[in-house]
């Protein structure tokens, strides 16, 4: 399989436009012109707010954006707005997120189709605003559909993706679109923008199903004791479950609009490949172009790249992974104490044991060498890579010129 | 030279203020007033949040303690009883102490816990790109009102007042001379004393509204009445271009102080001396 090229068949160059990640997915908020807009400033996620303030203080869309006073606010807000009956957004970042998660688990439970945009950013502490997953990891369980993008353009894709897939009867539930922090949001890349009026038919107008506000006296969030609140979760995992299916439809339905057929889980030139890694996020990007570099010169690895990071499509990655006798899982977030989290859900997918090393990658920003990623996979083909423990990719600090070992 | 120049820590240099904030005019008048008060900071401590004020707080060779967004006061509410010997000075920003930590504030005040709050009010969050706080004016523009504030400002002291602190003040950038009278104030009161110190963002606030530069703003904080610029005087009304009001005046000076005792001294607390005498 080769790389998809730099713009989808058919498009006219003259019509793209270069933009940053939280401009693209700003664009597509305001093509699908939800109702309500609660949100919190918080970096890097701050340049989507502005450009959307920005569209609608120029009338290019009717949404109501509300500067509240916390994303703990921000979410509750959300969800009061979604469950009255109409489309709601929010977008955070890092501590942002980390302040929403008690009312993600809400939005999930109370199958409120919100969709969030996450510039990722490392968690405190030490501070720190640059990208990683950690914020993304603290609200894996909340019952939300994660999504993580690759660029610009996915993340301007995805935003109307996930507003399809979130309002689906099926599932009614919060969507994630993770972009990494800095080398998503706040890089420029060409974006060619979908004509408005086909975003908004592809995604419709909003319809929930059981509005709190609808003709029927209704309530949402009443306790449950130990005889329902076990059966409430059985049908809140039921629904994320089906994401998966789901988002292969409505992604399908969107390569007829925008040429890109997005996979829940992406196989780059795995066919016949010794090697491979698995990543999710801005860097499979770069990982690409180091499997091409190694492809040319006769090796054969390969990449599995996660879009759809909950529901996992556990199936898929096992199948995909099958015949891959060395394997490494990219985590860019930790999980103390055990194996980083992407890893866990690898190993859990794949049906037996085989040669799977967990590295973690790029913690707060540090940067991620192309040479860095050819060194794995000569470690994974020469098989000198330890098992059951993490292995640390330092990267390169711009700072450290000297080949200094980690701390202890 | 600044007495208090020897309690910078020169390693944190360069400092990540802009040109023409008045942030570091707060921070010269706070190492001013430590330098004087104490001998040794060893038994003070800066807590502070998040934001462009509280940066300043690592630039202060004391005890520093560097948290989340808007919950310096409860770190430190935890670290004075803990150490109720200490002086313990609580730097926030508007955004940091009214916004995301507006509970805290309104609690630790009630309490009457005995630390100092100083509070940066530049009507904006700064740090992250000049976005609509709660104490931006009706009708000012920021990056996220780019068509008018449509809500209400705070008046922090106010709030603070009404929510049980026991010493209030308001101080502004322009005139360090009785900002320095009322930090001092401040840190002589026995009780939980808070200090809205207004000051400026001209990188975002000034720009948005077309306010003009670090000195425009500064010297606006004082009106063309020679009579009240010589004394602590009144934050102005502030028009942009188009004659909007996009500043509210506000009182300056001490604005309200009572007798209540402290959190300490009701828990009784062994150690807690400081006021006595």
């Amino acid at each position: 399989m080769n790389r998809l090229p730099f713009h989808a068949p058919g498009q006219k160059l003259d019509a793209m436009t270069v933009i940053t990640g939280a401009q693209g997915v700003a664009h597509a908020i305001r093509q699908i012109d939800p109702d309500v807009f609660p949100v919190y400033p918080i970096t890097p996620q701050t340049p989507i707010i502005q450009t959307l303030s920005q569209f609608v203080a120029d009338g290019l869309c009717h949404t109501h954006v509300l500067d509240v006073e916390s994303e703990h606010s921000a979410m509750s807000a959300a969800i009061g707005a979604a469950l009255a009956g109409v489309r709601t957004m929010t977008a955070t970042a890092s501590q942002g997120l980390a302040l929403m998660v008690e009312v993600i688990y809400l939005a999930a439970s109370m199958r409120a189709p919100i969709v969030t945009a996450v510039g990722n950013r490392a968690l405190s502490g030490p501070i720190n605003i640059h990208g990683d997953h950690s914020d993304a990891m603290l609200a894996r369980d909340s019952g939300a559909v994660q999504l993580f993008v690759e660029n610009a353009e996915e993340a301007y894709h995805f935003t109307i993706i996930a507003t399809r897939v979130a309002e689906d009867p099926r599932v009614l539930l919060p969507v994630m679109v993770g972009l990494d922090g800095f080398t998503i949001t706040h890089s420029a890349e060409p974006v060619a923008l979908l004509p408005d009026e086909r975003v908004r038919a592809f995604v419709g107008p909003y319809s929930y199903p059981y509005p709190l506000l609808g003709p029927e006296v209704g309530t949402y969030g009443p306790f449950a004791m130990p005889d329902s609140y076990f059966e409430c979760k059985r049908q809140q995992i039921a629904a994320l479950e089906n994401g998966l299916e789901v988002f292969e439809q409505v992604s399908a339905a969107f390569a007829d609009l925008a040429g890109r057929h997005y996979l829940a889980v992406e196989p780059y030139r795995l066919a016949g490949a010794q090697a491979a890694l698995v990543m999710m996020g801005s860097h499979c990007g770069t990982a690409k172009d180091v499997v091409d570099g190694l492809r040319s010169q006769g090796l054969p690895v390969g990449l599995l790249q996660i879009r759809l990071y909950r529901p996992f499509p556990r199936e898929m990655v096992g199948r995909l992974l099958a015949d891959i006798p060395q394997v490494a899982v990219l985590d860019k977030a930790s999980s103390p104490g055990t194996l980083p989290p992407l890893f866990l859900d690898v190993a859990a997918s794949v049906s037996h044991p085989r040669q799977l090393v967990s590295v973690i990658y790029g913690l707060g920003g540090r940067d991620v060498p192309a040479a860095d990623l050819a060194g794995l996979y000569h470690g994974l083909l020469e098989q000198r890579l330890p098992q059951a423990t993490p292995w640390y990719l330092k990267g390169r600090p711009a700072w450290d010129e000297e080949d200094e070992p980690w701390p202890t | 030279m600044n007495p208090g120049k020897a309690l910078l820590r020169p390693d944190m240099m360069p400092h990540i203020l802009c040109p023409g904030c008045g942030h570091g005019i707060v921070l010269n008048v706070l190492i001013r007033v430590l330098a004087r008060r104490y001998a040794s900071l060893d038994k003070v401590a800066l807590v502070a949040g998040i934001g462009c004020s509280s940066r300043i707080v690592g630039y202060i060779d004391a005890n520093t303690l560097h948290t989340t967004h808007g919950r310096a006061l409860s770190f430190a509410t935890g670290l004075k009883l803990a150490r109720p010997d200490m002086t313990v000075i609580v730097v926030t920003g508007d955004g940091d102490g009214l916004g995301i930590g507006g509970n805290h504030l309104i609690h630790a005040a009630r309490r009457n816990v005995d630390l100092t709050c100083i509070l940066f009010n530049n009507e904006t969050y700064g740090m992250t790109g000049g976005q609509l706080a709660p104490t931006t004016v009706t009708q000012a523009y920021t990056t996220t009102s780019p068509y008018g504030n449509r809500e209400r400002a705070f008046d922090a002291a106010l709030l603070a007042t009404a929510a049980g602190a026991t010493f209030v003040a308001r101080g502004q950038a322009f005139r360090p001379d009785l900002l320095d009278d009322l930090l001092d104030q401040a840190l002589d009161h026995r009780g939980f004393s808070f200090v809205d110190v207004m000051t400026d963002c001209t990188e975002y606030f000034g720009r948005k509204n077309a306010l003009g530069g670090g000195s425009d703003l500064l010297f606006s904080q004082s009106r063309s009445d020679v009579e009240v610029t010589r004394d602590l005087n009144e934050w102005p009304q502030l028009q942009d271009p188009h004659g909007f009001a996009i500043r509210e005046t506000l009182a300056m000076g001490v604005l309200h102080e009572s007798d209540r005792p402290t959190l300490e001294a009701v828990m009784g607390l062994s150690g807690y001396r400081r006021g006595e005498g």
